[in-house]
């Protein structure tokens, strides 16, 4: 099962090989894994993508959590909560097929961010499904590269969902 | 007024609480040497190697319960602290290391005695530092002793640029301290303290495991009264021997792979388990899938990592043990247990009888009798520091200590050449207690150039050397696990009379049981540092023992003596 962290961090030097040791010294895998600043510019958050039954995610997340930099960790799966990635795929494309590609990229509400004579390039935000399926339906077109950014993800409306410190909103955002 | 980094590296130790360091200096620390001339408050103990000053000031730390500090210059003085950092960490001792380090501007340069000592140390310390600047030394050290001593404790390095030693600041004091990530927890959530307060009432057949985190946190006299009350006996592990008295009649000694055997018996057929501060390690379990079917597991510790990483609790109480036990306390009625008592007792009287000290003496030297003569002689209150090995194991079976913080040994790391340095450090923090170091001749081997630094520094430590002219242990494994092939564990050792008359040591050498009350008098009334030679039974092996992998309860026990005849 996928499983979802947010950690808020010291923005400090060093923080990322910390957690990213952690990752490889205790053998846990990850699929994805975004740090960036915040509103509070002495803090980063990274968001964190595991694929793992609940009890080692909850082990994961004991163990970030020991670490002296990081501030906060929440597992936001299940919870209510908004969770995107960014997606730049560049697609082969004739003259002839770009109107096509574009009404597909239109249906994803994605766009078309650059025109070549043989290809384009597509920007697509969303779930993992919805880029995904665009990707499926590129995929015959031919797909030259893509890039993916790695998922974000933010708790829905006042939930705070915050559990390791108390008190901790007042504090430091 | 501006001061160097050295000079407020000095002056916020002495604000710490240091009185003495352990180490050696070398280019990258030599100005922060040289301030330290002017603070002779500050004791430092020059070690032959930096290993044994790891080691040194573990020993001081387990011994004190203060941070113990080492001090190593860059490049390979700060990798020679690497075994000991180790050792410290994986029996969260408090220790403080400060390693040299090139200067800022040349980071990253290999330059000369560079090595990337953070990143060496990441995964073998509780957290570390680089300073690169005047501005950072106090607030550095500040949070590194309140990171090492506090929560569950552990070792922090620091790692001091040269640049920022020698430049001034106006940062002098140590500030008040803030990590927005770092608060250890206090009290456990009420409703599993009711759930665990349940289980207690409920249990026949409890056991109390008092785990290193029971000395850690200073909660031995509160863990007693707890299992007195409730009439709960008391297994220990290897770092928690005395951590309740051993000839509490509640004590059950120590548990797990050469644990006793009325000990492991009580855990495999025991209703309740309550783990205060320990982390089931695989020396203690034996066999996870039997492990204590019937018990219901209560786990305390301040560090929820250790929750369910190998046992799974029932109930996880993640806080101090003192403060869980004064919340638990109320709310469990005095109880009774005197059937499962009674059938323990009846354990115990059948691991008496295949006692090799309660045998008749056949004349020859055996590791369990010299180190019950020590006891005796001693009256278990001496501290002891032990190297690894069989002789490790056959220390903690029957020297059997009344006090706490009295038995130092490396337990985690399990790293031969620990004995005599922490002996050392144990001995400098306290030295008014009677220090003996047990060990073997492979391990004292490994850091026996310290010897020099106790004889040097007038540490009166007695050395009691188990020499079987083997690596014992393994030799052990190989006779009972791979048909007695003996591959490179046969030692042929240096005369250690010599060595100790040229290090001006005090020596003996003991060849029949009938020597050894003498010699143990002879080393504790010789001033000094003395080395006594057991020559030992050479292919003794440490009973009972739970093979890797089997059950906890299938011990391989001693053969009794007439079997053996």
């Amino acid at each position: 099962m996928q499983h979802t962290l947010i950690a808020l961090v010291e923005n400090r030097p060093g923080v990322l090989n910390r957690v990213a040791s952690l990752f490889r010294r205790r053998n846990y895998n990850i699929e994805s894994l975004t740090v960036g600043r915040t509103e509070n510019p002495a803090i980063s958050r990274m968001t964190i993508v595991i694929e793992g039954e609940p009890i080692e995610t909850a082990r994961i997340e004991a163990n970030l959590v020991k670490l002296v930099n990081i501030i906060d960790v929440q597992d936001v799966t299940g919870q209510p909560a908004i969770a995107r990635d960014l997606a730049l795929i560049k697609v082969k494309a004739k003259p002839n097929q770009r109107a096509e590609i574009t009404a597909l990229a239109e249906i994803f509400r994605a766009r078309v961010v650059d025109v070549a004579p043989e290809s384009l390039i597509i920007e697509i935000t969303g779930t993992e499904d919805k880029i995904e399926s665009l990707n499926e339906l590129l995929r015959p077109f031919g797909i030259v590269e893509m890039v993916r950014a790695g998922q974000v993800a933010m708790l829905r409306g006042g939930a705070s969902g915050i559990r390791h410190t108390p008190g901790l909103e007042a504090k430091v955002l | 007024m501006k001061k160097t980094g050295a000079e407020v590296l000095w002056e916020s130790l002495i604000q710490e609480g240091v009185d003495v360091m352990f180490g050696i200096p070398g280019g990258a620390v030599i100005p922060a040497f040289d301030a330290m001339l002017n603070y002779p408050k500050l004791r430092f103990i020059l070690t032959r190697h930096e290993q044994g000053a790891a080691m040194m000031a573990d020993g001081y730390a387990r011994a004190s319960g203060k941070v113990g500090v080492a001090i190593a210059t860059s490049g390979p003085g700060a990798t020679n602290l690497v075994t000991g950092i180790q050792v410290a960490y994986m029996d969260s001792s408090p220790v403080v290391f400060i390693t040299g380090q090139v200067a800022s501007n040349l980071l990253g340069t290999d330059a000369f005695q560079e090595i990337d000592m953070t990143g060496i140390s990441l995964p073998i310390t509780k957290h570390n530092f680089m300073i690169t600047s005047p501005d950072e030394v106090a607030r550095t050290v500040a949070e590194a002793f309140y990171i090492a001593r506090s929560g569950r404790p552990g070792p922090v390095l620091i790692d001091f640029c040269k640049d920022a030693q020698v430049a001034k600041t106006e940062n002098v004091d140590l500030p008040q301290i803030s990590l927005l990530g770092y608060n250890p927890p206090l009290h456990a959530p009420q409703p599993k303290l009711e759930r665990a307060a349940e289980l207690i009432r409920a249990a026949k057949k409890p056991v109390i495991f008092a785990g290193h985190g029971v000395e850690l946190s200073g909660a031995t006299l509160e863990v007693q009264k707890f299992a007195e009350r409730n009439n709960i006996p008391v297994a220990m592990t290897l770092l928690s021997l005395g951590s309740i008295p051993s000839s509490h009649p509640l004590s059950l000694g120590m548990m797990g792979m050469h644990g006793e055997a009325y000990c492991n018996l009580a855990i495999q057929n025991s209703d309740l388990i309550i783990a205060l501060g320990m982390r089931f390690d695989d020396r203690v379990t034996g066999n996870l899938k039997t492990y204590a079917p019937g018990a219901s597991k209560i786990h305390v510790d301040i560090d929820p990592t250790e929750i369910n990483k190998i046992v799974m609790a029932d109930v996880s109480l993640v806080g101090d043990i003192k403060t869980v036990l004064a919340d638990i306390d109320p709310m469990v009625p005095n109880a009774r247990h005197d059937d499962w008592l009674g059938q323990i007792a009846e354990w115990r009287k059948e691991t008496d009888n295949r006692d090799i000290v309660a045998q008749p003496n056949n004349g020859k030297l055996h590791v369990p009798q010299i180190i019950s003569e020590i006891w005796k002689a001693t009256k278990g209150e001496a501290l002891v520091a032990t190297d690894v090995g069989q002789h490790q194991m056959w220390a903690a079976q029957y020297y059997q200590p009344e006090r706490p913080r009295s038995f130092i040994t490396s337990g985690g790391a399990g790293s031969m050449g620990f004995g005599l340095p922490a002996a050392i450090g144990a001995k400098v923090a306290m030295p008014d207690r009677e220090v003996w170091a047990i060990v073997g001749d492979g391990g004292f081997q490994m850091t026996q150039m310290d010897l020099i630094t106790a004889v040097h520094q007038k540490v009166e430590i007695k050395i009691a050397l188990m020499n079987n002219h083997f690596l014992g242990m393994v030799r052990q494994w190989q006779e009972f696990f791979f048909e007695k092939r003996y591959s490179s564990v046969q030692l042929r050792n240096p005369d250690f009379g010599k060595i100790a008359e040229a290090h001006g040591a005090g020596y003996r050498r003991i060849d029949k049981a009938g020597e050894i009350q003498a010699a143990i008098e002879f080393a504790r009334k010789t001033p000094g540092p003395v080395l006594l030679d057991f020559q030992v039974e050479q292919e003794e092996a440490v009973y009972p023992m739970v093979p890797t992998g089997a059950d906890l309860h299938q011990m391989i026990r001693r053969p009794t003596q007439a079997k053996k005849a």
